[in-house]
C-alpha cells in the first residue's frame, strides 16, 4: 500500500529506504512509561544512572501513549486493568511494539490465580519477551536491543 | 478469560461520594487514571475539581491486586515466603522478615544471635534503598531530576551489597523461617562499611539541593497538613504518622529481632505537612546508618539457622552419615513442616509504616489464613482529608509525601 | 501482661461476656456480633485504644456455625499494648454493624471483607468493592472460591489448552 504503490518495485531504492527509516526507528524509540510492579523499579534503574538506556535512544518516557513507539509491559497484569491495557495499546500510533518485561508479563509468574493475567500476550501482540523476576537492567538492555534488530529486519508494508 | 470492556461504573454509584455541586455542573470530574507519571504506580484518583482547587478526591485501587492471599494458602510455608517478596517491592527484605517473625512465632521457633544481627543490618539497608526511591520520586514529580540521578546511584551500592549476599538484586527471600538462608560470604563485612564510609556524604548532597531550595520549600511547606489525632484515628503509622509529631515507631515500641539493645533515635517533626516528612525520612537515613553501624560492631560467630531439625533442613554435609538428617530433608521436603492451631500477629517497622501479618494456621502444612496488614492501604484512605482544599499540583508533592507502593496496598 | 491490659480485659469480660484465650503471649477475646460497636467504644474512650490497626475475617467452611471469624486488632499507642477481638459470624448472610463512627480508619478495611468474604457492614457510608473489578461476581477468599489457576501446558495437552487460551486479534 502506501509507499510501495507510490514508488513501484524499485528495488534498491525501497531496500535503502527501509534501511533508513528503521535506522530512524531503532535510534530514537521512546518508550512509555508503563510501570506496573516491580519491574517498573528495575526499568526506572535502567533509565537512571549506571544503566543509562538514553544511550541507546531511549532519552525519555513518556507517559502519554499517544507521544510513544514502545510499551514495555513491567509488572503484573490484572483482571481490572487488563481493559485499560488494551486502551493504551490501542491509543499509541503506529509504528508500535511492546516488550514484556519480567516473568508476571510473560507468563503469569510466581502467581497462577484468579487474578493475574497469564501472560500478557492474552492482551496485547507482544515482540519481545524478557525473563527474570525482576530481569537486571542489563537483561532489559539486551532485550531492547533484540528488539532493535528485529525492527532493522522490518520492511516498509508492515506498518504502511 | 479476560473482559477486554471495561465494567462501566455510572455516576448514581458515585453520588453519596461527590458534592452537590458536581451533580449542577459547577464542579468538574476529573479521572486521574490509572496510567500517570506521578501516582507512584496503578492508582486511579477521581478528583472533583473547582477549578484547580481539589474539592474532594476518590482513590480506587485494585489495580495490582494479585490475590497473593489466597495463593499463599494453597502452598506451604517455605514456598509460600516467595511470593511475600513481590508485596512492597521497595521493601523486600522487610516483607521476608515480617513473615518469617510471624512464622517463628507461631511454631515457636528460636533464632540464633548471628542471624537477627545480620536481619537487623539489612533490614536497615532495605530501609535506605527504599528512602532513596522515595526521595527519587518525590523530587522528580517536583521537577528535580539530579536527585533522581544521584538517589539511583546510591542505591546501586545497596543492591550490590543484596546481590553479593543471595545472587538477586531485589526479590532476595533470603531470610528464611529459623535464620537464614545460608550464611553472609567475607566480602559482606568490608562491602557494607564501604557504603557507611561513603553514604553520609552523599545524604548531605540531597539535602544541600533539597532542604533549603526556595522552590523546593515553597510546594512543601504547609501542604498536605494533617494533625496528630487525625493521623491516629486513621490508622497511620511510620514516618507519615512521626512528621505530625507522634513518637511512634514499632521498633522502639515492640521490639523484635533484637532491636531493644541498639541506640537509636526516633525523628519526629512538628507541622504534619510535606517538607516535615521528607525532613523526618532524611534522619531516619542517618539513624539507620547508626544501627547499621552498631550491628558490624555486635557481629558475633556462630550458626545463622535453627537447630530445629523439624522445621529447618539439615546442612547437605550431613546427608550422607545420619539417617534422621535424610528422614528430615524428606519430611521437610515433601510435605513440609506443620504449624499448631491459633493466630499470632507479629508487626514490623517498614519504612512506611507499620507491616504486620495476621497469620493463623490449622496443624496442616499449609497457612490456613493469611492477612497483610499494609500501610499504604491506610495511607490512601487518608488522601481525600490531607488533599482538600489543594491545588492539583500540590496532589501530586502529597501523594509522594506519603510514599505509597501500589503492591502494598492491593496485595 | 500489662497492669492496663488486664484491666480493659477484666471490664470487657464483665460487661459482654467476653471470652479470652491466649496463644504465643497474645491476648484474644471473643466477643458477640451485636455488642462490638459498644466494644469499641468502651476501649477507645476509658481504655486508651487510640488505633485500629486493622479488620480482617478468617473462613471456616464447611463449618457453618460460626462460618466467619471477624477479627479486630487494637492498638494502643500512649500505652503500648494490643489486643484482639473475634467475632463469630453465621454463614448465610453474614452481617454485623459498623464501626467506621467509632474509628474512622475501619473504611477501607471493612470494604475489603465485603469484597473478599461478603460480610455485609450495616450503616457504613460506601459499601463497594475495592479490590476487585467493579462488576466481578463471588467473594474470592471464601474458601469453596477456587483458586482459579491456569493448568500447566505439557505437551500431551498443549493444543487443548491453546485452543482455550484467549489471544487478541491485534
Amino acid at each position: 500500500m502506501g509507499i510501495e504503490q507510490k514508488t513501484g518495485n524499485l528495488g534498491v531504492v525501497t531496500t535503502t529506504l527501509e534501511k533508513v527509516v528503521n535506522w530512524g526507528r531503532t535510534g530514537s524509540m521512546w518508550p512509555m512509561l508503563f510501570g506496573l510492579a516491580c519491574c517498573a523499579i528495575e526499568m526506572m534503574a535502567a533509565q537512571a544512572s549506571d544503566y543509562d538506556m538514553s544511550r541507546f535512544g531511549m532519552e525519555l518516557m513518556r507517559p502519554s501513549p499517544r507521544q510513544s513507539d514502545l510499551m514495555i509491559v513491567a509488572g503484573r497484569v490484572t483482571r481490572k486493568m487488563a481493559p485499560v491495557l488494551r486502551r493504551l495499546y490501542d491509543q499509541m500510533p503506529d509504528p508500535k511494539w511492546v516488550v514484556s518485561m519480567g516473568d508476571c508479563a510473560s507468563c503469569g509468574g510466581v502467581f497462577n490465580n484468579y487474578a493475574i493475567v497469564q501472560g500478557v500476550d492474552e492482551v496485547v501482540p507482544v515482540d519481545v519477551y524478557v525473563a527474570g523476576c525482576p530481569p537486571r537492567p542489563e537483561a532489559l538492555i539486551h532485550g531492547i536491543m533484540t528488539l532493535h534488530e528485529k525492527v532493522k529486519a522490518e520492511q516498509l508494508k508492515d506498518w504502511a | 478469560m479476560t473482559a477486554l470492556e471495561q465494567a462501566e461504573v455510572t455516576l448514581d454509584e458515585l453520588k453519596h461520594l461527590i458534592s452537590d455541586r458536581a451533580l449542577e455542573g459547577d464542579t468538574i470530574l476529573l479521572n486521574m487514571g490509572p496510567q500517570h507519571p506521578s501516582t507512584h504506580g496503578v492508582l486511579r484518583l477521581l478528583l472533583e475539581l473547582d477549578g484547580e482547587r481539589v474539592v474532594n478526591c476518590i482513590p480506587d485501587i485494585g489495580f495490582l491486586h494479585t490475590g497473593v492471599e489466597k495463593n499463599m494458602e494453597a502452598k506451604t510455608y517455605t514456598k509460600a515466603e516467595v511470593m511475600t517478596d513481590r508485596l512492597d517491592y521497595l521493601n523486600t527484605v522487610g516483607n521476608n522478615l515480617v513473615y518469617c517473625l510471624a512464622v517463628e512465632k507461631l511454631v515457636d521457633l528460636d533464632v540464633p544471635v548471628r542471624a537477627q544481627v545480620i536481619r537487623v543490618i539489612m533490614a536497615e539497608l532495605q530501609r535506605i534503598a527504599s528512602h532513596l526511591v522515595w526521595l527519587a520520586t518525590q523530587a522528580l514529580d517536583l521537577a528535580a531530576m539530579t536527585v533522581f540521578l544521584y538517589c539511583f546511584r546510591e542505591r546501586e551500592l545497596i543492591l550490590d551489597i543484596l546481590e553479593l549476599c543471595s545472587g538477586q538484586r531485589m526479590m532476595t527471600t533470603f531470610f528464611r523461617p529459623g535464620g537464614l538462608w545460608r550464611d553472609v560470604p567475607v566480602e559482606f563485612e568490608q562491602a557494607v562499611r564501604d557504603f557507611l564510609d561513603a553514604f553520609p556524604a552523599r545524604i548531605d548532597q540531597y539535602e544541600a539541593l533539597l532542604t533549603e531550595n526556595p522552590l523546593f520549600v515553597d510546594r512543601t511547606k504547609g501542604i498536605g497538613v494533617i494533625s496528630g489525632e487525625d493521623a491516629v484515628a486513621l490508622g497511620i503509622t511510620g514516618s507519615t504518622l512521626r512528621g505530625s509529631g507522634v513518637k511512634y515507631d514499632v521498633r522502639k515500641a515492640y521490639p523484635y529481632s533484637g532491636y531493644e539493645e541498639y541506640d537509636f533515635e526516633v525523628p519526629t517533626a512538628e507541622g504534619g505537612d510535606v517538607f516535615s516528612r521528607y525532613i523526618v525520612r532524611i534522619q531516619e537515613m542517618r539513624q539507620s546508618l547508626r544501627i547499621i553501624e552498631q550491628g558490624l560492631a555486635r557481629l558475633p560467630y556462630g550458626p545463622v539457622r535453627s537447630n530445629n531439625r523439624k522445621f529447618v533442613p539439615p546442612p547437605r554435609s550431613e546427608l550422607g552419615t545420619s539417617m534422621e538428617a535424610v528422614i528430615h530433608h524428606f519430611k521437610l521436603w515433601t510435605e513440609g513442616f506443620s504449624a499448631p492451631k491459633g493466630s499470632v500477629y507479629a508487626p514490623v517497622e517498614s519504612p512506611r509504616g507499620e507491616l504486620g501479618v495476621f497469620l493463623e494456621g490449622d496443624g496442616g502444612p499449609k497457612p490456613y489464613r493469611v492477612y497483610w496488614r499494609t500501610p499504604t492501604f491506610m495511607h490512601l484512605q487518608a488522601l481525600p482529608k490531607l488533599s482538600k482544599d489543594h491545588l492539583v499540583a500540590d496532589l501530586v508533592a502529597i501523594i509522594g509525601s506519603v510514599d505509597i507502593v501500589l503492591g502494598d496496598a492491593d496485595r | 501482661m500489662k497492669n492496663e491490659l488486664k484491666v480493659a480485659v477484666e471490664d470487657l469480660k464483665k460487661r459482654f461476656g467476653a471470652q479470652q484465650s491466649e496463644f504465643r503471649g497474645q491476648i484474644s477475646l471473643l466477643v458477640g456480633p451485636q455488642d462490638i460497636v459498644e466494644v469499641c467504644r468502651t476501649l477507645r474512650d476509658d481504655h486508651g485504644f487510640d488505633m485500629l490497626a486493622t479488620v480482617t475475617a478468617v473462613d471456616y467452611w464447611p463449618e457453618q456455625q460460626p462460618r466467619f471469624h471477624l477479627v479486630y486488632q487494637f492498638n494502643s499507642l500512649s500505652k503500648l499494648m494490643r489486643l484482639e477481638v473475634r467475632v463469630p459470624l453465621d454463614g448465610n448472610e453474614p452481617s454485623v454493624d459498623s464501626v467506621t463512627g467509632v474509628y474512622p480508619s475501619a473504611n477501607w478495611h471493612e470494604r475489603e471483607v465485603w469484597d473478599m468474604f461478603g460480610v455485609h457492614f450495616e450503616g457504613h457510608p460506601d459499601l463497594r468493592r475495592i479490590l476487585m473489578p467493579y462488576d466481578w461476581e463471588g467473594h474470592p477468599l471464601r474458601k469453596d472460591y477456587p483458586l482459579g489457576y491456569e493448568e500447566v501446558q505439557f505437551t500431551f495437552n498443549y493444543e487443548e489448552i491453546e485452543l482455550r487460551k484467549p489471544r487478541p486479534k491485534e
